[in-house]
């Protein structure tokens, strides 16, 4: 051997041992070093955490019917590595599968295809997430195919069936109640960090009830901690703890009562639609209505119907963007209960009156009831400019004579106590949210003289501009300057708008409902109520929702005793009379007020509210004309539906709230245990 | 072949000279030793049963024992090979590397032929009968290492000299063909282990410096041109991007060294014990039973697995460079010191792509992972080496 060859034999030893020294050193770095981290990483991927959802809790109604409940839904997923085991690929399976479907097979394919593979579908069709995740193929399958599914599961390998809850909407009655009961949307990034509690799969409320009482219904879900291998399946149970099911929530709506109110709502449109605005001289648009009926002795809602509706089962399974641009394009997601804001027009008139009675107006006294109201330069006319000479509160109120009450206003305003009117308003609840159990209610507002002076302030720079841009002096041009250097002044003519609920002062329909309970059960001011009280998956109670008194009006009972006493005679004598022609008033004394509200621009809306010692009944709409030509009639089928009125007969048996009580808990209670 | 065959009397011609030299005294009087390099031996059939048990807990949850068994036959095999091959003398020897290289030849030709199945992606396999293959890229490199020292070492008779330019050209056209036929499968791994191999014995038989130093630079300028000029197919790109950076391909090749690389941590110092290791029981880790078997000695028996297992391989080339060096012939010496680097190489490159310092490339870890073609050859090679051990006479 040379010399030379005997140093290379050298050299290659060298080499051999530095590369087992590397690798050596790498071995001990990755192992010894970095062994922790890795083997938690181990743990981590051996062990997966499901989540086993919990049943969301049921909307019930005052009897323990079903608005809202749950089913179960079979889905269907693929396991990948199984199909391609078969030697077929799965074509076999996926066929029958597709054939029960009703689906091209194609689809099926694409769908248990990985991206990237070749003849794979362009993604979203193609599957892109673990290749050893279950790939889910339908969801909710039609019970005969979830059937054949599950029950020969022998015929599908491949192929597991999964059992879900989903939400289901019985419509008792042909309830509709998509403002009430609401809708379920997955959680978003925000609310998944505000509650450590929420998984991301889970679906939470966005509106009505089920937002309300999201933490009722939701329940706890449950974690099955399980081992896996790497291809997912399942070889041993780490730990477990089951889901709690969420509570079910018994409310104060009766669905009989409700369905009879959306249909009656719908009536009423209808009507409206269906005859000729005599100032326009064409259709009523009617684009909007509410319609509310409420327990007096405590301010639970009964019913809660608004328009435009909709069905809420598009809800289930999924919305696509179309249908949600097009239901929210049309208004229809509004709850116009709690919502919808305008000027209370004549139904204001008890706030009025017992603002005149507190600043020392005799309610028994005479005031004239002219055509017209002369303040300042400005002329307010009566409605339709009709004058009656001397008359009484009771009568101004039935016969809804504006004047009168331009009177009050004017008088004090002129004494410098016109502040009377608008805090009588608010201390009738007016606005402020009522703090209903339902989420997103307006305020409505009540404008005085701080909020004009607030209101000008934010508007001057937009109206200065516009007077200095304007020419001559035309009508618009004097509007604008005024409204510019002026346009803080609470004045005169505020003052009379507001008496007669015109003007700047704006309520939600619930409002009012709210205030005419106030005057029907002797001065309390309920937070209105839906939800009844919580109860566990085995219908033992958990928590009753108690009704809250939220103020006493600062009236005294004789001047809400008048009041009553006025609105009666209406529904006898008054603007309240034509509906009611024929209607056993002797047996069931109905209060009543109508109201004709102008909206600048816009079609009048209708009003008409209508209470007993029990309930009120409240509906509007807006563009929709005269409260008892419009709204009126559909009013009356409401109560007869409560009462069981059929013509001029009281048959209690027919009664849907029999005496025009509620039932009591107790009747749901047992109903669920049922 | 052709430029062997002109040569053949010259170059075949064995180490007359040599034949009847006296045996050493416990040969001769027909001792147990039986000349062999029983160190060699030891390590050897260690590590043949170190895989056994690698992987029969690699493939027990899917398959039983039906890879452990298989895996024992083929050991069978194969030692009746490195008997074989450990008997084999002068001119005898150098005929039958000769023949594995021809055999081969057609093997890698046969496997573009109908004869050949594609596996991974590779067509590198040819079915037989019976539900067996073979791999004629293994039998290659036993039969380049042999060609290599005998075309490098020069015709026995002359004195051994540093080999000139033809020779190394030789050398060079010789070991090209089978690697342009491996590749052409392609088998990337498997050429690159064979090019790293024929530069070591290209070091081992004192080839110029200006050699060495060329066949680098081309290698690293081909390398170049194979990525630029698209030659190389995508998940080979792929395959050297992602071991520059794992998190370019999280669900290939990316996820395979990753979780190669969560089992070998997983074990710890001393391991989950074995069929303890829940990434090797899992299945997490794919292809363990054969090319990432050293995960499952690391994730079960931890570090001081995983150190013995290197160790043994360590000794089986240690004694190879030393069978080397004490060859009596160049060819003996070329022969020994190919195969001890052939090992290195590819052990290097089998447990470095594990532990995420070399790119995934389908490469067996010698004797141990599962797979006949590879433990026939390296088992064959191991024979050899004894064959050059026993015609050194004495054991060092």
């Amino acid at each position: 051997m040379t010399d030379r060859a005997a140093l290379r034999l050298v050299v290659l030893r060298v080499l051999v041992l530095a590369l087992m020294a590397t690798l050596l050193a790498r071995l001990w770095q990755v192992q010894v070093v970095g062994g922790p981290a890795y083997a938690e990483r181990a743990v981590e991927q051996r062990v997966r955490t499901i989540v086993v959802a919990a049943p969301r809790g049921q909307l019930l109604d005052d009897r323990g019917r079903a608005l809202v409940s749950n089913r179960t839904a079979v889905s269907v997923s693929a396991d990948r590595t199984a199909l391609a085991r078969q030697p077929d690929g799965g074509e076999r399976v996926l066929r029958r599968l597709a054939g029960l479907l009703g689906e091209p097979y194609a689809r099926l394919r694409d769908a248990v295809t990985q991206c990237g593979e070749p003849g794979a579908a362009a993604p979203p069709r193609c599957w892109n997430g673990s290749p050893y995740a279950p790939v889910p193929l339908a969801r909710d399958l039609p019970a005969r195919v979830a059937l054949q599914v599950v029950e020969r599961a022998e015929e599908f390998p491949g192929l597991l069936a999964d059992t879900e809850q989903v939400r289901a909407l019985p419509r008792p009655y042909g309830v509709l109640a998509p403002h009430l009961l609401g809708y379920l949307g997955p959680v978003t990034a925000d609310e998944l960090a505000a509650a450590p509690a929420l998984d991301r799969t889970d679906v939470v409320g966005r509106s009505g009830l089920e937002s309300a009482y999201d933490a009722d219904l939701r329940g706890r879900p449950g974690q099955r901690r399980v081992a896996v291998d790497l291809t997912g399946r399942v070889v041993g149970a780490v730990g477990e703890r089951s889901a709690q099911p969420g509570h079910d929530v018994v409310t104060s709506i009766d669905a009989r009562v409700q369905a009879v109110v959306e249909r009656q709502l719908a009536a009423a449109v209808r009507r409206a639609r269906g005859s000729i605005d005599p100032v326009r001289g064409r259709r009523y648009l009617a684009d909007s209505a509410a319609a509310v009926v409420m327990d007096v002795r405590s301010g639970r809602v009964l019913a809660l119907a608004g328009f435009p509706t909709y069905d809420p089962r598009v809800w289930l399974g999924g919305i696509s963007r179309r249908e949600l641009d097009a239901l929210d394009g049309s208004g229809a997601l509004l709850d116009r209960v709690t919502q919808s804001q305008g000027p209370a027009a004549s139904p204001f008139k008890v706030v009025t009156t017992a603002a005149a009675a507190a600043a020392g107006y005799r309610l028994d006294g005479h005031y004239p009831c002219t055509s017209a109201f002369r303040v300042g330069n400005r002329s307010f006319a009566n409605y339709e400019s009709r004058a009656y000479g001397e008359i009484t509160v009771s009568r101004a109120l039935q016969i809804s004579c504006d004047t009168v009450f331009y009177r009050f206003a004017y008088g004090l305003w002129q004494r410098g106590r016109d502040d009377l009117l608008t805090r009588t308003a608010r201390a009738f609840g007016l606005g402020s949210p009522t703090g209903i159990d339902l989420p997103g209610e307006a305020s409505g507002r009540v404008a005085d003289a701080a909020w004009k002076r607030a209101y000008w302030a934010q508007h001057r720079r937009t109206w200065c501009a516009a007077a200095r841009s304007a020419r001559g002096s035309g009508f618009a041009a004097r509007f604008v300057r005024e409204a510019c250097t002026d346009g803080w002044r609470w004045r005169a003519g505020d003052a009379v708008n507001t008496s007669i609920g015109q003007g700047d002062t704006l309520v939600t329909p619930l409002q009012m409902a709210v205030a005419y309970a106030a005057v029907a059960n002797g001065g309390t001011l309920w937070q209105p109520r839906v939800g009844r009280a919580v109860l566990d998956a085995s219908g033992r109670l958990v928590r009753e929702i108690e009704p809250r008194r939220k103020a006493r009006l600062p009236v005294p009972a004789g001047v809400l005793a008048y009041e009553r006493r006025a609105l009666h005679l209406t529904t006898l004598h008054g603007t309240g009379a034509r509906p009611f022609t024929g209607f056993p008033l002797d047996r069931i004394p109905l209060a009543t007020k109508t109201g004709t509200a102008e909206v600048a621009g816009k079609q009048p809306t209708s009003w008409f509210v209508s209470f007993d010692r029990n309930l009120v009944v409240l509906m509007t709409v807006a563009q929709g004309g005269t409260g008892s030509g419009t709204s009126g009639p559909s009013v009356r089928k409401i109560w007869e539906a409560v009462y069981g009125v059929t013509g001029n007969r009281v048959d209690a048996s027919r009664a849907l709230l029999p005496g025009g009580r509620p039932p009591p808990l107790s009747n749901a209670l047992a109903a669920v245990r049922r | 072949m052709s430029v062997l065959t002109g040569r053949r009397a010259s170059v075949l011609s064995g180490p007359r000279a040599t034949r009847p030299r006296p045996l050493p005294a416990a040969r001769r009087r027909g001792g147990v030793l039986l000349g062999l390099d029983w160190a060699l031996l030891g390590a050897v059939a260690g590590l043949v049963l170190l895989g056994a048990v690698l992987v029969w807990t690699a493939s027990a949850q899917q398959h039983g024992t039906g890879y452990l068994l298989r895996h024992l036959v083929n050991a069978a095999v194969g030692a009746v090979l490195l008997g074989a091959a450990a008997c084999l003398r002068g001119r005898w020897l150098r005929a039958g590397v000769a023949m594995a290289y021809a055999v081969a030849l057609l093997g890698l030709l046969a496997v573009l032929g109908p004869l050949g199945s594609t596996v991974n992606g590779s067509r590198s396999w040819i079915t037989l009968p019976a539900g067996l293959s073979l791999q004629p890229a293994e039998l290659a490199k036993v039969g380049l290492v042999g060609v290599l020292a005998l075309v490098l070492a020069g015709p026995a008779h002359e004195r051994p000299v540093v080999p000139g330019t033809a020779r190394v050209a030789r050398a060079l056209g010789l070991a090209g063909v089978p690697m342009l036929l491996v590749l052409r499968q392609p088998d990337l791994g498997t050429t690159l282990v064979m090019a790293a191999t024929v530069l070591a014995l290209l070091l081992a038989a004192g080839a110029s410096r200006w050699w060495l130093g060329a066949l680098v630079a081309a290698g690293a300028a081909a390398a170049m041109a194979a990525v630029r000029l698209g030659v190389l197919a995508d998940y080979q790109v792929a395959r050297f991007a992602a071991f520059a950076d794992p998190a370019l391909d999280p669900r290939g090749v990316g996820w395979t060294t990753a979780q190669a690389r969560v089992a070998l941590g997983n074990g710890g110092l001393s391991g989950q014990g074995l069929f303890r290791g829940s990434q090797t029981s899992g299945g997490f880790v794919p292809e363990q039973h054969t090319d990432f078997v050293f995960t499952a000695a690391g994730e079960q028996l931890g570090f001081v697995g995983g150190a013995l297992l290197l160790g043994l391989l360590a000794v089986v080339m240690w004694r190879g460079l030393a069978i080397a060096a004490a060859a009596p012939d160049a060819f003996g010496r070329l022969l020994a010191a190919g195969i001890a680097s052939w090992f290195a190489v590819q052990s290097f490159e089998n447990v470095g792509m594990c532990l995420g310092i070399m790119p995934v490339t389908g490469v067996p870890l010698p004797f141990v992972s599962y797979g006949g073609s590879s433990m026939f050859a390296g088992l064959a090679a191991i024979g050899l080496l004894q064959a050059v051990h026993r015609s050194a006479g004495a054991p060092r």
